[in-house]
């Protein structure tokens, strides 16, 4: 892998518990700025617990996190967030008695730049038109693609350098998923470096430059991604060939 | 639909038959049916009325299924009776009222507004923050003893008094905040819970300081002072708040001082940061919401409103002491908080006078008042779940060239 931009994110043999489960035992990636990188693996390998402790709601007990160069692994999560990282957590966790405008208001809870998150606002009902329609709905009353949609576009809210992304395929029909996929890569032209994790493994690396194979808290493969899609083990343990 | 509506009725009445029947009607002196035949008539009524409005709600849904639901509408209609005739109008009533009551009835007014204002601070905690709260009532003790024991020991007079009895409950409510920030749930039910009996328990049993269950008594009403020019020269002269007509102005100040600063927190960046701890605890801190402080901020908050209740409290009564501040009192503000329709103003003002009036109104009942209390709070909680005026949907705007967020409501907000 030739690691030639700066990186954005760097993590250096993390380590994370939850009690006594070793969940991550020593992750080390790097991700440059501008860049798609994916991380896959089984079910339970660990990868929802990196993107939680990248973003310090279940902090690191061992090691080190360094966003544009400075270390994060202390900070609490709205701390993270103001640094420039935003998450879109597993499960659509959207605020379901909360309109779908306040959902998105809500990701832009730390910006005093008013007009520049009106332009955000209208950015994101470009990407998602059925927001805009859903404006005055709860949240709770989307349809499930409509939530992930929201989820994605409060993410977006707060502008972020870097977008943590949790199997944004989850539950939705293939062709939404298509689209989702298209809209990541418009979202990622727009100068904002992804991260993401999938089980959808084949559509994940289709986008990324860069891809990470995780099993058992452990990262044992990284390559490009174009690479681990012709890679023998990784067609047969996440392509199904 | 019909059919099942029907059937849940025949259910509810059955219900409330066997519970009022035996209890009402054969007591051990005399039988008395007739009398629990009254007041089953009255509930079967309640249940009868609603099972028709849900008919003709129903009716109409299967015509036009888009229209919104009729309480939707309804609430429409008084939204769009211009809110200042509303306010205007009540606080009118609000301001006449001791001139038309008699002193029991301002008495009951009085007790009423306390728990309205005991309900709209709890509402920040449970309401708003999505805290469950069962030991809430400590605070309003908290502020009845610090005032009853400043003004005993030191002769502090109730406005000194009020601002320290108001740091102290913030302090409680943060003491009883930091240990349980991260549990949800059960877990906060039962220590909450816990640390109500405890402060009650130290109010009992702390016989040097509080008196013990003899209480406190002999606590100077809250003053007001106006000048006097009397033998030519100019004083200052306490004027003792001792009238009952009295006394209820100030908890009626007290109350909408309360609303006002309820309704700021509710619509500023801390309320909606509280809204998204509620909704969901993860989501809200990576959306950057510091969730430790704004919990702390809650409790303490909470605390404060109840502190000052508390104060006003006693010092009404000139007497304190630890059974005023039974679980039974946490149990009644949560009533509040859940009847009114969590997280809404005006439904928390509605149920504080519902629920603290209605058992007076009920007192020739006897002993099964609260029964009639607890039937009443079932038949409300069945017919109106969302509360009795649920929480409207918060109009903010994000900027002038927003794209009229609000008109897709579809009425499905709760
Ligand atoms: N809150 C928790 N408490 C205890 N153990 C947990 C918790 N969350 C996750 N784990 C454990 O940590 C390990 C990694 O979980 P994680 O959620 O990171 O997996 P994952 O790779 O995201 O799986 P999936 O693809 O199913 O989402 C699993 O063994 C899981 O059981
Ligand atoms: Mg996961």
């Amino acid at each position: 892998m030739a690691v030639t931009a700066k990186s954005i994110l760097e993590l250096t043999d993390v380590h994370t518990y939850y009690d006594n489960i070793h969940a991550l035992k020593g992750i080390s990636l790097s991700i440059p700025e501008g860049d798609i990188a994916c991380l896959i693996g089984a079910n339970g390998a660990g990868k929802s617990t990196t993107l939680l402790t990248i973003s310090g709601v279940q902090p690191a007990e061992k090691g080190e996190i360094r966003f544009r160069g400075e270390p994060i692994q202390h900070l609490r999560p709205e701390q993270v967030a103001g640094k420039g990282v935003a998450q879109t957590p597993e499960g659509r966790q959207i605020f379901p008695r909360m309109t779908t405008f306040e959902n998105l208001e809500m990701g832009a809870f730390l910006r005093k730049d008013k007009a520049a998150v009106a332009e955000d606002l209208e950015w994101v009902f470009s990407l998602f038109p059925v927001l805009k329609e859903r404006a005055g709905q709860l949240g709770g009353t989307l349809s499930g693609g409509e939530q992930q949609m929201l989820a994605i576009g409060r993410s977006l809210m707060s502008r972020p350098a870097l977008l943590l992304l949790d199997e944004p395929s989850l539950g939705l029909a293939p062709k939404l998923v298509e689209r989702i996929f298209k809209t990541l890569l418009e979202i990622n032209q727009k100068g904002t470096t992804i991260f993401l994790v999938e089980q959808n493994a084949h559509m994940a690396l289709n986008i990324s430059r860069t891809g990470y194979v995780m099993e058992t808290g452990r990262i044992v493969l990284t390559d490009r991604a174009s690479a681990l899609l012709e890679n023998e083990q990784v067609k047969k343990a996440y392509l199904g060939e | 639909m019909v059919r099942q509506e029907l059937q849940k009725l025949a259910v509810y009445a059955f219900f409330l038959a066997i519970l009022l029947i035996p209890m009402l009607g054969f007591r051990s002196a005399s039988f008395e049916p007739d009398r629990a035949l009254k007041i089953w008539g009255v509930f079967v009524g309640i249940l009868i009325l609603n099972f028709i409005v849900k008919a003709v709600r129903g009716g109409r849904a299967a015509v036009e299924a888009h229209k919104e639901p009729w309480t939707e509408r309804t609430r429409e209609r008084i939204s769009r009776i211009p809110r200042l005739y509303t306010i205007g109008g009540l606080a009118l009533l609000a301001a006449v009222y001791p001139l038309m009551a008699n002193n029991y009835m301002i008495d009951v007014g009085i007790t009423c507004l306390i728990y309205v204002s005991l309900g709209l601070g709890l509402n920040i905690v449970v309401g708003l923050c999505g805290l469950l709260d069962l030991g809430y009532i400590a605070f309003y003790a908290v502020g009845a003893y610090t005032y009853s024991l400043l003004n005993l020991t030191f002769g502090v007079s109730f406005w000194a008094a009020l601002p320290m009895g108001v740091v102290l409950g913030m302090v409680c409510g943060c003491i009883i905040g930091y240990p349980t920030l991260k549990m949800r749930g059960d877990y906060l039910a039962i220590v909450t819970l816990g640390f109500g009996e405890i402060v009650r328990l130290v109010l009992n049993n702390w016989d040097s300081l509080t008196a013990g269950p003899n209480g406190l008594f002999g606590m100077k009403r809250p003053t007001l002072y106006y000048p006097s020019f009397a033998d030519g020269g100019f004083s200052w002269v306490a004027y003792y708040l001792k009238s009952l007509p009295a006394l209820y102005y100030l908890i009626l100040i007290i109350v909408v001082l309360t609303i006002v600063g309820v309704r700021r927190l509710d619509n500023s960046r801390i309320g909606r940061a509280w809204i998204a701890i509620r909704e969901d605890e993860t989501a809200a801190e990576l959306s950057g919401v510091p969730t430790t402080w704004n919990k702390l901020l809650a409790y303490a908050l909470g605390a404060a409103f109840a502190s000052v209740a508390g104060a006003f409290f006693a010092a009404k009564l000139s007497y304190t002491n630890p059974n005023f501040f039974l679980f039974m009192e946490s149990c009644i503000v949560l009533c509040i908080v859940v009847l009114g329709g969590v997280g809404s103003i005006p439904g928390i003002v509605v149920a504080g006078f519902v629920l603290i009036a209605v058992p007076e109104i009920f007192r020739g009942l006897e002993n099964y008042r609260m029964l009639a209390f607890g039937a009443i709070m079932t038949i409300m909680m069945v017919v109106k779940p969302e509360g009795l005026i649920p929480a409207s949907r918060r109009k903010r705007e994000l900027h002038a060239t927003d794209p009229h967020p609000h008109e897709e409501s579809d009425g499905r907000d709760r």
